[in-house]
């Protein structure tokens, strides 16, 4: 990555410098009053009533059609991402994401629908919907599909209100526990909190794997159910997940599958047919949608027979006459989850990328990523410590305690690896192994990408063993060293304020 | 490769998984070539029809509205487009400081102190906006105007299932004689037929009982409107659709979400604040992450992770491209349209607005016959429906106008709607 050029701000009106550095100036340091492109015709007539009209000014700044363009491009230059270099950031799956499928998207029978058309002018759109919730609900081994829940953990909190719904209409309302290893996703028990349950954290053993005696000793007819991923955020297959679905279900609950490590399984094995009673799936990691920054994503629920009454609606479904509708009429359903029936344009986008693979494309990738993660494993190993040793699945977790000793942090680490022009692993996460690097290559880099990246990791460690302290100090490359975040949070300075 | 691992064939890697469980089939169709993928995609879109096919008045919390070249050339680079949540703030500083802005330009649109980095879109970022207020309150009832968009109630309805939570629809006349014992009252305005309501003597009624006051409300709106802050709100809700963000059948869309200094510590999401560097160089992080699941887990405000990060810079793109002028510009001309038509389409027997407030760009017709909607279509004109649950406007037809709009449309649903009127009178001989 070069490094962009820091610039001494010059105030607006004045033109006076100030004493701010700065990569690129605020939207608002560029307002020069009276400038604007010429996007809408001005309109003479003003028909609103004085007593509603606006008094204050309306402070957005006033800038040139060529300052806007130069503006956000040079803040995209500023950014790592997939279409500029490797980006291994475990358990988010940064596969490439082909440009097919962002113009899919864009057709404008696709992009150019109002979510309330009728029916008769949407038909292409829930034939999509409809084909993909078919194909997503072969893929993971379940009855039925919602597209509606906008990420995965819009999608767990959508089913854990199904499962409270569904234990309610059995007359079973004593149930206040949900259950979560000690290896999950932070959202797994946010989204169990905000159905009003409460959450007990249960232990992993010594192969990473959940704890199934401390599991068997927690369960008990209080509980809602168990969040389960799997492959697991060490990148662990759960060598006993039937056994941990039984045990669950024999006092009563469910099992939710965190679906966020869905690309190891593609293929080999559907989360259906496992034990478990629902999994989402996260559309934007698996079948490669772009992640845009940071979303949007899509969550798609896909769900066993008994729980698909309860499913939001409005549902998508093939009308007898082979045409397609909405339908309504679903009275146990939790109801919407999201104003209209999903992030279309994220569904087009994977509905593109799974028929373009098809089923032994899928499959492919799915070992594909199992393959470039244990390799790039099998380079690191002697170095880095494994977390549990074990063959990874489609990621893997290091502990970098042994270089902590040495100097440098799993933080330090990943600040190096910009310099070495890489995006950083997960760091920190899962919470149970110290000074944790999360690293998922994903089945779309070639073998010297993954050699790159490793020879980098190597030379980091023998910088570390050596001299520590210039690992500390990365990253010097990238646009900018490192930021004090302690400061942002107790002076929070969260807009522009003239 | 494989030797390196020291293993013969990927199967090895693979004894984790039960033996019995393995190998299914999915189902999925052969797979495609780009070329080919490209035509089968093309040949589905070509079964629908799209917006831009005819006239159209079908609007509410998603508008058909006019987007500049230059928003998605610069919002969907691939620098923006596939780097994902910034983790990393040194090599994040497009993605933070676009999003810093985006909150920044929020705050001037809704006149309010903090706006967070997007929630997924209106109808749940309405819901958040309830917990928080539930939160700062410590109550659990919520009284919602019924005249807020029907999605965004359902939504709203769904997520209170959660917590149990005790959701009151009451008419908007009603909503300031009901604040006693309420979290918040939550007020649309312009509301879902489009009419303008009075919202500072609803913020005061709900100040008056400790309650906070909602206000659900529309980005074009407020550039001609005064705007939530100013109004009493504590808090403002909307839809960021409208601000160069493709209507796309329903998303993805943008959640934005802003409040009073003193509310920030309950919002949830995500929240971009300025800093600086080792050197002194001003940066933005990630921050007050302790209101965080990834930090906070079971006590986070929120469980969202993943946002909207992509439509927030969209917006950011098109709030700096439109600049005040433009975005007067476009709700003007959406407003002046809307009249032009309401005042065209009351010439028609039988045909009238249908309540007696101030509107904007969006009102309700009552037409004489019913079920116009359809011979509307037939025309090739959309149009929205009326209110479900309200006794007055449910057999209304609700008619947006956006800059979009023009007279040659507002002259074709005029005829349509002529001639459909004196078809319903006059039923064609059999």
């Amino acid at each position: 990555m070069t490094q962009p050029s820091v610039r001494t701000q010059v105030a607006p009106d004045t033109g006076a410098r100030t004493e701010t550095p700065a990569l690129e100036p605020l939207l608002f340091e560029l307002h020069r009053e009276g400038r604007s492109g010429r996007h809408i015709r001005d309109e003479a007539s003003d028909p609103v009533p004085p007593d509603f009209a606006r008094q204050a000014p309306l402070g957005l700044p006033e800038l040139s059609e060529l300052q806007v363009v130069r503006h956000f491009t040079h803040l995209s230059q500023l950014n790592y991402a997939v279409d500029t270099g490797f980006y291994p950031l475990g358990s988010c799956t940064m596969k490439y994401n082909p440009k097919v499928n962002d113009r899919a998207a864009s057709l404008p029978g696709f992009a150019d629908l109002h979510p309330l058309q009728p029916d008769e002018t949407i038909q292409g759109a829930l034939r999509l919907m409809c084909e993909l919730q078919e194909m997503l609900a072969g893929i993971t081994g379940f009855a039925a599909v919602s597209l509606q829940p906008a990420a995965g953990a819009h999608a767990e909190f959508t089913a854990i209100l199904m499962f409270k719904a569904y234990h309610h209409a059995r007359g079973d309302t004593g149930r206040r526990r949900v259950i979560v290893p000690d290896s999950a996703h932070g959202t797994n028990p946010a989204s169990a909190a905000m159905c009003g349950f409460d959450v007990t954290t249960v232990r992993s053993d010594a192969r990473g794997n959940i704890d199934i005696a401390a599991l068997e000793d927690t369960l008990g007819d209080d509980v809602v159910g168990l969040m389960l991923t799997n492959p697991n955020t060490l990148g662990l297959f759960e060598e006993r997940v039937r056994e941990v679905c039984a045990a669950v279900h024999k006092v009563g609950g469910l099992v939710y599958g965190d679906g966020a490590n869905l690309n190891a399984l593609m293929g080999l094995a559907r989360p259906g047919d496992l034990g478990l009673d629902c999994v989402h799936i996260n559309l934007h990691k698996t079948f490669s949608t772009p992640h845009g920054a940071g979303g949007p994503g899509a969550g798609p629920l896909c769900v066993k027979a008994p729980l698909e009454p309860y499913l939001p609606s409005p549902r998508v479904r093939r009308n007898d006459d082979g045409t397609f509708g909405r339908s309504l009429d679903h009275p146990d359903s939790v109801g919407r989850v999201r104003s209209f029936l999903g992030s279309f344009g994220v569904l087009v986008r994977a509905y593109t990328y799974m028929r373009s693979l098809g089923e032994e494309g899928l499959a492919e990738a799915s070992r594909d990523a199992i393959l470039a993660a244990n390799y790039l494993l099998s380079r690191v190993r002697s170095t880095y410590q494994l977390a549990y040793e074990r063959t990874c699945m489609h990621e893997f977790v290091l502990t970098a305690a042994k270089q902590k000793k040495q100097g440098a942090s799993a933080l330090d680490i990943a600040k190096a690896l910009i310099d070495e022009g890489f995006h950083p692993p997960t760091v920190y996460f899962p919470l149970i192994v110290a000074e944790a690097l999360m690293i998922e290559p994903t089945e779309t880099e070639p073998k010297e990408t993954l050699d790159a990246f490793a020879d980098a990791l190597l030379r980091i460690a023998r910088r570390i063993e050596t001299e520590p302290g210039t690992v500390r100090d990365a990253p010097l490359r990238a646009p900018l060293r490192r930021l004090d975040e302690v400061g942002a949070a107790r002076r929070p300075v969260l807009r522009y304020r003239r | 490769m494989l030797e390196a691992i020291g293993v013969g064939s990927v199967d090895d890697l693979l004894g984790a998984i039960p033996r019995e469980a393995r190998g299914a089939v999915m189902g999925v169709p052969e797979g495609l070539t780009e070329a080919e993928v490209t035509a089968h995609l093309a040949a589905i879109a070509a079964q629908d029809r799209p917006a831009g096919a005819g006239p159209f008045f079908l609007g509410g919390p998603v508008q058909r509205r006019y987007i500049p070249a230059a928003v998605p050339a610069l919002a969907l680079r691939g620098e923006f487009l596939t780097a994902y949540t910034p983790y990393q703030p040194e090599v994040s500083q497009g993605t933070l400081q676009a999003i810093w802005e985006f909150q920044s330009l929020g705050c001037e649109l809704f006149g309010l102190d903090v706006a967070n980095a997007s929630m997924y879109e209106g109808g749940t970022a309405l819901a958040e906006a309830a917990f928080m207020a539930v939160r700062a309150t410590g109550r659990k009832k919520v009284v919602v105007a019924r005249e807020t968009f029907s999605q965004f109630r359902d939504t709203l309805r769904t997520y209170a299932k959660g917590p149990d939570l005790e959701i009151l629809e009451v008419p908007t006349a009603e909503l300031a004689q009901r604040a006693e014992g309420a979290a918040c009252l939550v007020v649309q305005h312009p509301d879902a037929a489009g009419g303008l309501v009075d919202v500072r003597t609803i913020a005061d009624a709900a100040h008056a009982a400790g309650a906070l006051c909602v206000q659900v409300t529309e980005p074009h709106a407020c550039a001609v409107l005064e705007p939530p802050g100013a109004l009493g709100a504590d808090l403002a809700v909307a839809e960021g659709q409208p601000l160069g963000i493709p209507m796309s059948f329903g998303g993805p869309y943008l959640g934005m979400l802003a409040c009073r200094e003193a509310l920030v510590r309950h919002m949830p999401g995500r929240i971009v604040g300025r800093t600086e560097d080792t050197r002194g160089v001003r940066g933005f992080v990630n921050t007050l992450q302790t209101r965080e699941q990834h930090i906070r887990r079971e006590k986070a405000t929120s469980n969202i992770c993943t946002n909207e990060a992509i439509a927030a810079i969209t917006a950011a793109v098109y709030l700096a491209l439109l600049g005040p002028r433009g975005m007067r510009a476009a709700a003007s001309r959406g407003a002046a349209q809307a009249h032009a038509l309401a005042a065209r389409l009351a010439r028609i027997p039988g045909c009238a607005v249908a309540f007696d407030r101030p509107f904007l760009d969006r009102f309700p017709l009552r037409t004489p016959a019913g079920a116009l909607y359809d011979a509307l279509l037939a025309d090739g004109i959309v149009v929205g429906l009326g209110l479900r649950d309200d006794p007055v406007l449910a057999d209304a037809l609700v008619l947006q106008c956006t800059e979009l709009t023009t007279d040659q449309d507002i002259d074709a649903i005029a005829g349509a709607l002529e001639r459909a009127v004196a078809g319903a009178r006059e039923p064609a001989r059999a």
